[in-house]
């Protein structure tokens, strides 16, 4: 369990002042300048020694990607943070835009001027109002005390941050999608490469980071990235924000240590599994988009992203969403199939023509009402989207599916024919 | 250059080639819906996956830069499997109406289900309909049948310049619609037919006409404007139904504009077919001899000395030169070729043609344009300048009337007197002029068809030297003419210094004073009146205002039945084929002043056209060598003179209707109403 001292989200359940005020108290913007002082080149191998791997889901190496910014570019670089935060389960990003704005403001002073970036957009879920409105304070309460703006914190750097406001497309989450819609067009992703970090916003090197990854440079630059890195696992290190949702009794964020047993969290801050750990039916443990794991696996698996790629899972964004056993587990997936035809962006044919015809299949097997191939038809179907899409947005749609077959075939094969028997019957 | 590997076999390729571009080299085709060579790339088909080593997931190898060193495999179950799997995504949700589809036959989707579909649809959904869209009276639309490629949308916003296509909604509801159901408001619609890989955008006046297999394809030339884009007309017995472009890097591209494409049904319509003789006051038909007797008395009678000819937009040279040579032989000089009274400097070819080629626009940095409306003028090359726009950040500047010329430019002044200032350095646009590394300058014909013209021709020339426009390496100074037959004209002397600078009073003095004779060679466009006490022989194939005053109207074949020799706007040699025989009793025009040769003393000296092409070519060198462009030539004239004001109207008051068959076109008829008049 990680001890209170190390917790990085001081704020996360809003118990004290978010604005400016209560940011010093709780040591935010305390001398940014010195960290700032030693260099771009050391805060990003600082982050890199840090091990700190993207919060967005990707698992990215945070360090690395902040390293692929060109040095003399002689265009003007761009910070953009993704705070475009749709993943049906997750909602972590939102506890720290509401309660703790400040820690994401230093958080993009410090990568940004990583990036040798002037600039920073902050792009928001449309439907994130009051987190918007609470960014928009402190961005004018930081350019006040004169924290950002022309010579942000009296380091010699310029460096202004811009909040937009999306309109409530999944799809725009992903980065060069936000790109576009950042530019005032259509949220289509672009095709890669060129990658963002050559060629992103207005043409000009860009890198697209989410808002937890952003959030906790400065603290582990204060700290060291030592610190940071004795925390959790190799590769899997530092303390990361679990949104915990579903049947459980008390859902909540928690920031944890990485790599704390999914049982733990569970039993632990969201006080257990509604009808005992043995009610437990499958955990999604990652968001949205990656697949289940049954509750075998939830006895033992760490919430790590390594540990649960070896399970053919995810860690995703961390948001677990725990069902136990009172849940149709196949209209559960119906629906997260039903959201993915909702929010593709219709661009590339495999998730256009795909997503909606996984849908369809997928209704029809929460009866049962298929022939005994559609099991296998709609695996082939997943496999035909899978990695031949111009972005993620079609693996997120295939995996949910694939991971229900690898876990409860059985289940549709009795649905199945229990359907087929009452046909008979009839 | 560096190396690629492809299925083993390791191959050199250039920098800045895709992987399916580097692929094509050795020969290996990758299937493609949304890929086109003119166009951005989408990459949003996906079915141009290929393998690459290293690479866990399928590339879209149309828009992956090949690099060296890399490792591609195009053969493999994988890559086979991703396309067979895109196919079936694509087919689920088109309709099974290959039957009824215009694109039957030559349909990108129905080609590659062969390879790459399945015999039985695993699919037991409803398929989706999707609402067809009202585009014009060109482009029909079944769109259920879309596979958003988005070709369409990004020709009109990249190509033509017009935003009026895009791609609705998102997933399953995405659509291309025009927003607000509108027409397409471009002279180059009718290149998305072409572009669409499936039955989605068809083309409407062809609609269910024909299938693709039975029709005769013949590559011609089109004559609807001075460019002489490459074309394929397709013919069914003694009907054009349809005309596509055919790829010329040099002139058109793979584009061509709506006239060139849709007013081919007026050359089924108000056609002359045979010869008419005026009796009491009527037209009546008659026989070859009898009008050919009575053209000989009435030329005899009237003073064969004074016979006069006039050419027209479609007047091939063979015609020219026999016409010219038939006059001669008559001891007439009176020909001319300015019927709408544009100048040009005798013996100066510079001061006629566009000198730059047409190539050149592509690098130009800065383009003047004086008195044209290159949108009306010439469709295709507009879409040039408007590539150079966007590619090379070309400026742009206009001496004329503002309008919408699908780019930004910059308006200097309604009247031609804009360029006394540019020659004393006091434009706006001279220091744009002066920065330019490669810059042209674009004269057309509403500048130079007023009894300035030759002075405007001079100082615009000063200007081009002083600019270094022109140099000893490049001549950047443009005419762009208008109509097909014009650089021809001049170019074997059709002229006469008497009907110089103001041809509607010249050649009314002329016909007054003798009377004469006058043969109008497919000439439409010339004021009435000046013709009057004429004895007037009509020679053309379509019954327009002209042929109705005619004494003799003599029937002659239009340009897809005969193979005539033209000179486009570069000074280019090109050539027209023949798709049909000519309808009715028409004749060449050359074969008709063959026979007229007969009836006087000095026959002509040529008895087919091979004869009379070797005579032109004998006496007129440039025209041996066919499609090549000619040399450039020298800017060799200039002087200043102070230009007086006058405001540029330009001369084309409506592009869909110009000459006789665009004018008997009722798909021509539509698009104006429609896209014209329509208040939007």
């Amino acid at each position: 369990m990680l001890k209170k001292e190390d917790k990085i989200f001081k704020n996360l359940y809003g118990h004290n002042d978010w604005n400016l005020k209560g940011a010093l108290d709780r040591g935010i913007w305390e001398n940014t300048k010195n960290i700032l002082d030693k260099g771009s080149d050391y805060i990003v191998e600082e982050i890199k020694k840090s091990e700190l791997r993207g919060r967005g889901g990707a698992g990215f190496p945070a360090g690395l990607k902040w390293s692929f910014m060109p040095k003399d570019s002689g265009k003007p670089h761009y910070l953009v943070v993704n705070a475009d935060e749709s993943e049906p389960g997750t909602c972590k990003d939102r506890e720290i835009m509401r309660n703790d704005p400040h820690l994401l403001l230093e958080g993009c002073l410090v990568a940004g001027f990583a990036m040798r970036a002037h600039d920073c957009y902050i792009y928001i879920r449309g439907e994130y109002y009051k987190e918007s409105s609470n960014l928009q304070k402190a961005i004018e309460e930081a350019y006040e005390a004169k924290l950002i703006g022309p010579n942000a914190s009296g380091t010699g750097w310029d460096f202004n941050i811009y909040l937009h406001r999306g309109a409530g497309a999944y799809i725009c989450g992903e980065e060069t999608a936000l790109l576009e819609s950042l530019e005032g067009k259509k949220g289509l992703p672009r095709l890669k490469p060129p990658f963002p970090a050559a060629v992103g916003l207005y043409g000009c090197p860009t890198t697209v980071t989410n808002v937890e990854t952003v959030a906790v440079a400065p603290t582990i630059l204060r700290r060291g990235s030592k610190w940071f890195a004795n925390l959790g696992n190799p590769n899997n290190t530092g303390t990361k924000i679990f949104s915990i949702s579903g049947h459980v009794n008390n859902p909540c964020n928690v920031e944890e240590v990485m790599g704390i047993p999914l049982k733990e969290l569970i039993e632990i801050h969201a006080g257990g599994v509604i009808g005992g750990w043995d009610n437990l039916l499958a955990v999604i443990p990652g968001g949205a988009s990656v697949p289940l794991i049954p509750k075998s696996i939830c006895d033992t698996v760490k919430m790590d992203f390594d540990s649960l790629i070896k399970v053919q899972s995810g860690l995703g964004t961390a948001a677990v969403i725990v069902m136990n056993k009172s849940t149709d587990i196949v209209e559960a997936i119906t629906r997260l199939s039903h959201f993915f035809k909702h929010e593709n962006c219709g661009q590339c044919t495999p998730c256009r023509e795909g997503t909606g015809w996984m849908y369809r299949i997928m209704k029809k097997m929460i009866l049962g009402n298929i022939d005994s191939k559609g099991i296998d038809q709609l695996l082939n179907v997943t496999k035909q989207i899978e990695g031949h899409t111009i972005c993620a947005l079609g693996d997120a749609a295939a995996w949910p599916i694939q991971g229900l077959m690898r876990h409860f075939r059985p289940e549709i094969e009795r649905r199945i024919s229990e359907f087929n028997k009452k046909r008979k019957v009839a | 250059m560096p190396y690629i590997t492809i299925n083993h076999k390791e191959i050199e390729f250039e920098n800045g080639m895709t992987v399916m571009q580097a692929c094509e080299l050795v020969g290996i085709e990758i299937p493609r819906f949304c890929y086109h060579d003119k166009l951005s790339i989408a990459g949003n088909c996906r079915m141009c996956l290929v393998e690459m080593e290293k690479s866990p997931k399928p590339i879209a190898s149309c828009a992956m830069p090949a690099a060296e060193g890399m490792k591609i495999l195009t053969n493999t179950k994988n890559v086979e499997n991703a396309r067979k799997g895109v196919m079936e995504f694509l087919l689920i949700n088109h309709p099974l109406d290959c039957p009824i589809c215009d694109q039957g036959g030559e349909c990108d989707l129905q080609d590659q289900a062969l390879h790459y579909g399945f015999d039985k649809s695993r699919y037991e959904e409803n398929k989706r309909a999707v609402k067809n869209k009202h585009l014009g009276p060109l482009v029909s639309t079944i769109m259920t049948r879309c596979i958003h490629c988005t070709r369409c949308v990004r020709f009109s916003t990249e190509v033509a310049g017009v935003d009026d296509l895009g791609l609705l909604g998102r997933g399953e509801s995405a659509e291309i619609t025009t927003y607000l159901e509108k027409t397409i408001k471009s002279e180059l619609s009718g290149n998305v037919i072409d572009l669409c890989p499936v039955g989605a955008l068809t083309s409407k006046p062809y609609a269910f006409k024909a299938r693709p297999w039975e029709l005769n394809k013949t590559e011609s030339i089109d004559v609807f404007d001075a460019m002489g884009s490459s074309i394929r007309i397709d013919t069914l017995g003694k009907k054009t139904l349809r005309v596509l472009p055919r790829m010329n890097e040099e002139i058109n591209e793979e584009w061509i504009s709506d006239k060139s494409r849709f007013a081919i049904d007026g050359l089924s319509k108000q056609r002359i077919d045979t010869p008419y003789l005026l009796k009491d006051g009527k037209l009546v038909i008659a026989e070859w001899d009898e009008v050919l007797v009575n053209t000989t008395q009435e030329i005899s009678k009237r003073g064969k000395e004074n016979t006069l000819a006039l050419s027209g937009k479609f007047t091939d040279i063979e015609t020219l030169f026999s016409a010219k040579y038939f006059l001669q032989s008559l001891g007439s000089n009176y020909f001319d070729c300015r019927y709408d009274n544009v100048q040009f400097i005798e013996n100066q070819r510079a001061s006629y043609l566009f000198n730059s080629s047409i190539q050149e626009i592509d690098n130009a940095d800065a383009i003047l344009l004086i008195g044209t409306n290159p949108r009306w003028e010439a469709c295709v090359l507009n879409a040039r300048i408007r590539k150079a726009y966007i590619n090379n950040d070309c400026k742009i500047g206009l001496i004329g009337k503002k309008l919408d010329l699908t780019y930004k430019y910059v308006h200097l002044s309604d009247s031609i007197e804009h360029i006394n200032d540019l020659l004393n350095n006091n434009s706006p646009f001279s220091e744009v002029l002066k920065n330019s590394k490669k810059s042209l300058i674009i004269i057309g014909n509403s500048a130079i068809n007023y009894r300035d013209g030759k002075e405007v021709l001079n100082v615009c020339s000063e200007i081009a030297k002083k600019y270094n426009v022109s140099n000893n390496n490049f001549n950047g100074f443009n005419i762009l003419q208008q109509d097909i037959s014009k650089v021809g004209a001049v170019d074997i002397g059709f002229y006469n210094q008497d009907f110089a600078l103001n041809f509607d009073q010249n050649i009314k003095k002329h016909i007054s004073k003798f009377n004469p004779v006058v043969f109008l060679l497919s000439c439409d466009e010339i004021n009435h009146s000046i013709l009057e006490g004429a004895f007037i022989v009509y020679l053309g194939h379509h019954g327009d205002d002209l042929a109705q005053l005619a004494d003799v109207v003599l029937p002659s074949p239009a340009y897809t039945e005969k193979s005539s020799t033209y000179m486009n706007m570069e000074g280019r040699v090109l050539q027209t084929t023949r798709c049909y025989h000519p309808l009715g009793v028409s004749k060449e025009e050359w074969k008709i002043f063959r026979a007229l040769s007969n009836n006087f003393s000095q026959k002509l000296k040529f008895n087919n056209l091979s004869e009379l092409r070797n005579e032109i070519s004998n006496l007129f060198p440039v025209f041996k060598e066919i499609n090549n462009l000619p040399p450039s030539s020298k800017l060799d004239f200039g002087s200043s003179t102070k230009i007086e004001d006058r405001v540029l109207e330009y001369n084309i008051k409506n592009f869909y209707m110009t000459d006789v068959i665009s004018r008997a076109s009722i798909t021509m008829a539509n698009c104006t109403r429609e896209i014209l008049n329509k208040v939007a």
